[in-house]
C-alpha cells in the first residue's frame, strides 16, 4: 500500500514536472518573442549605422549585417564640418557639459535644501516645504513658453541650457525622503564633536546617504541628456546645439543619408547604453524608488 | 522641554543654516518655476509678441473665448486635445497592464533572467528624438520599409506596404507604440518594486486555501499592488498629455500626419514660437496646466482614499 501510494504520488510528481517543464519552454518562448520587441530597433540602429545608406530601407535585408564598413562614421564627420552645419564634437561637447552641470549641480543644490528640510529647524520652513511638493506637479512643457519668452535675450548659450533645470521640486522630495531615514543619534554625535551644519552634512550624512545620489543622478541624467523641447526654443546656431536637437536636424538632410543617420543615432547612444549595462542595478533601482518614495 | 530648549540653543548659533541651505533651490525654483507659471497666467491676458515694436495689449479673456469659439483656431486646439485624450484613453490601460504582464513576465527565477530583463529595460535610455529617428525608419513606407517588409513576410508577400504615419487612421496608434516601446519599461521597473513587496505569507497562506495560481494573482497580487498601479496609470496620463518630442519631430521631418497627431503641447510650441502669438500660446499652456493639475488631484484622492480603507 505505501508502495502504490509512492508510486501514485511519484507518477503525479512527474506529470506536474512535466507541466512545469512546458510552463517553463512557454517563458522562455513568451520572454524570447518580447526581448525580440524591445532589441530589434537597437539592433537596427547599430547595425544598420555600419551598412551602405542605400541598404538601410532595403525591407528584411535591413537587418542582415553585410557590407560592413566604417564609411557612415566618416561620412557624419564630414558631412558636419563647417560653422554652418556644426560639428558633431561640438554637439556632443554641448551636451555633455549641459548635463554633467545639471547632474552635478543638482545634487548638491537639491541635496541641501531637502537636508535643511528634513532635519533642520527654521521659521517658514513648513510653507515653503509644502510649496516645494505642489511644484512637484508642474511639468516643465507647462512652464517652457513662458520662460522663454523670459530669456530669448539669453538664447544660443550654453548656460541658458543647463541652469533652469538645475533646482528641481521632484529631486528635492527625492532627497527629502532619504534624508528621513538618516538616524538623529549620527548627527547628534557629529554635532558634539564640534560640527557645524555644513560639515555635518558633507562629511556625515552625505557618505551615508550616497544611494540617495546615485538616485536623483541617473534620473537628472536620463532627463537632461535627451532633452529636447528647452533646445528647441532656445538653440539656433549650432555651435550650441546639444545631440538631441542635432539629431533632429540631421535626420532631414536632403537627399537622406540613413546609414549616416544611424552611424549618429549609434555615437549619441552608445556610451550611455555602455554606462546603463554597466549599472543597470543602478538605473533599475532609481526608477524604482522614484515610485516607491514617491 | 529642557532637551528642547538646550537643542535650541546648540543651533542658535547656525540659525541662519536652515535658510541657507534651501535658499539656492528654492531660488532656482522660484525663477525657472514660479515665475513662469505665474508669467504664463498674466500673458494669457494680453494680446503680446515676442520681439514686437507693439505695446502688449489687454485683452481680457479672448485668448480663451477664442479657443472655444474662432472657428480658426477651436476646430485645431478641440482636434489636438481629443488627440491627448485619445493617446491617454489608449496608452494608460494598455501600458498600465503591458508594465504588469512583463514585470509578472520576469519576476520568475530563470536561468538567464538577467539577459532577458537587460534587453526589455535598454529603450530606458533612448531619448525620444533617437527613438523618433529609429522608428521613422521601421514605419517607412513602401514594401522596403522594416514593418511592412516584416509584415509582407507573414503574409506570404500579399501584403503590399502602408504609409504607418502619413495615413490618418493609422499615424497616432503607430507613435503610441514606439511611445510605449520606449517608456514600458519604465513603468515596469515601478510595478516589478511592488511585486517584489507584496509579503510571501500572503501566498503561502492562498496557497493552503488551494488557490489557483490565477486566483493568487486576482486575490493577492492585484490588491497588494492596486496603489502602484493607479500610481503608473496616473503618472502615464501625465506623459500623455506631455507628449511632445517625438510628434514634433516626425511633424518637422514631414513624415507623419499632422492633424491627427498634433497635441496641445506641439499646439502650444506652433502657436507661440512658430508664430509669435504668445498671448494666445499662454492661454493654451493655462488650460494644459489645468488638466495635468485635475490629473494629479485624483491621483492623490485616489491614492489616499486607498491609504484610509
Amino acid at each position: 500500500m505505501t508502495i502504490s501510494k509512492s508510486l501514485k504520488s511519484g507518477r503525479r510528481g512527474g506529470s506536474m514536472k512535466r507541466t512545469r517543464r512546458w510552463q517553463t519552454a512557454l517563458h522562455y518562448l513568451i520572454l524570447t518573442a518580447v526581448s525580440l520587441f524591445f532589441f530589434l530597433p537597437v539592433y537596427y540602429l547599430i547595425v544598420g549605422s555600419f551598412r551602405p545608406s542605400a541598404e538601410v530601407l532595403s525591407g528584411i535585408s535591413g537587418f542582415v549585417p553585410t557590407n560592413l564598413s566604417f564609411d557612415n562614421y566618416t561620412g557624419v564627420f564630414e558631412h558636419l564640418s563647417s560653422e554652418a552645419t556644426g560639428y558633431f564634437g561640438q554637439f556632443a561637447a554641448v551636451s555633455i557639459i549641459v548635463t554633467t552641470v545639471v547632474v552635478a549641480g543638482s545634487l548638491v543644490v537639491n541635496s541641501m535644501a531637502a537636508y535643511s528640510f528634513a532635519r533642520m529647524q527654521w521659521r517658514g520652513k513648513k510653507v515653503l516645504f509644502l510649496l516645494v511638493i505642489v511644484l512637484t506637479i508642474i511639468p516643465f512643457e507647462a512652464v517652457a513658453l513662458p520662460l522663454y519668452f523670459m530669456f530669448s535675450s539669453q538664447r544660443d548659450t550654453v548656460y541658458i541650457q543647463a541652469i533652469p533645470f538645475i533646482a528641481n521640486a521632484f529631486s528635492i522630495f527625492l532627497f527629502y525622503t532619504f534624508f528621513l531615514d538618516v538616524p538623529g543619534e549620527i548627527e547628534e554625535a557629529a554635532r558634539l564633536d564640534g560640527a557645524g551644519p555644513f560639515r555635518t552634512f558633507f562629511q556625515v550624512v552625505v557618505p551615508i546617504t550616497k544611494p540617495a545620489f546615485a538616485t536623483v543622478a541617473i534620473l537628472t541624467f536620463l532627463a537632461q541628456w535627451g532633452s529636447y523641447l528647452w533646445p528647441v526654443l532656445m538653440v539656433s546656431d549650432p555651435t550650441v546645439r546639444p545631440l538631441p536637437l542635432a539629431i533632429s536636424i540631421f535626420q532631414n538632410q536632403q537627399p537622406p543619408e540613413w546609414g549616416q543617420v544611424l552611424a549618429f543615432g549609434t555615437m549619441f547612444i552608445v556610451p550611455v547604453l555602455a554606462v546603463f549595462l554597466i549599472f543597470q542595478r543602478w538605473f533599475v533601482a532609481s526608477i524604482s524608488s522614484s515610485a516607491v518614495k514617491g | 522641554m529642557p532637551a528642547r530648549r538646550r537643542s535650541a540653543a546648540g543651533l542658535s548659533g547656525h540659525r541662519l543654516a536652515g535658510p541657507l541651505f534651501a535658499s539656492p533651490a528654492l531660488l532656482g525654483l522660484a525663477i525657472f518655476l514660479v515665475a513662469p507659471f505665474v508669467l504664463a497666467l498674466v500673458l494669457s491676458f494680453y494680446r503680446v509678441q515676442l520681439n514686437s515694436p507693439r505695446p502688449a495689449r489687454f485683452v481680457g479673456f479672448e485668448q480663451y473665448t477664442r479657443l472655444f469659439t474662432d472657428p480658426d483656431l477651436a476646430a485645431a486646439f478641440g482636434q489636438a486635445l481629443l488627440n491627448n485624450f485619445t493617446f491617454a484613453l489608449i496608452v494608460v490601460p494598455v501600458q498600465t497592464v503591458l508594465a504588469l504582464a512583463l514585470a509578472v513576465l520576469v519576476n520568475r527565477k530563470l536561468r538567464g533572467m538577467v539577459i532577458f530583463r537587460t534587453f526589455i529595460f535598454m529603450p530606458l535610455v533612448f531619448p525620444l528624438a533617437l527613438t523618433a529617428v529609429i522608428w521613422r525608419l521601421i514605419y517607412s513606407r513602401g514594401d522596403q520599409g522594416l514593418l511592412n517588409a516584416i509584415l509582407g513576410l507573414f503574409s506570404g508577400g500579399s501584403y503590399t506596404g502602408h504609409d504607418w504615419l502619413g495615413d490618418p487612421s493609422t499615424a497616432l496608434g503607430s507613435i503610441i507604440v514606439m511611445s510605449i516601446w520606449q517608456s514600458v519599461s519604465f513603468q515596469m521597473i515601478i510595478v516589478l518594486a511592488a511585486l517584489q513587496s507584496v509579503p510571501t505569507e500572503l501566498y503561502e497562506a492562498a496557497s493552503l486555501d488551494r488557490a489557483n495560481k490565477w486566483a493568487q494573482f486576482l486575490n493577492v497580487t492585484v490588491p497588494g499592488i492596486r496603489n502602484t498601479l493607479i500610481f503608473v496609470a496616473l503618472i502615464t496620463t501625465i506623459f500623455s498629455f506631455r507628449l511632445f518630442d517625438q510628434v514634433y519631430l516626425l511633424s518637422r521631418s514631414g513624415s507623419v500626419d499632422r492633424a491627427s497627431t498634433e497635441t496641445v503641447m506641439t499646439q502650444i510650441i506652433n502657436t507661440g514660437f512658430d508664430n509669435n502669438n504668445v498671448g494666445q500660446a499662454a492661454a493654451m499652456t493655462v488650460i494644459f496646466m489645468l488638466i495635468i493639475t485635475v490629473i494629479a488631484i485624483i491621483q492623490r484622492a485616489a491614492v489616499r482614499q486607498r491609504g484610509g480603507v
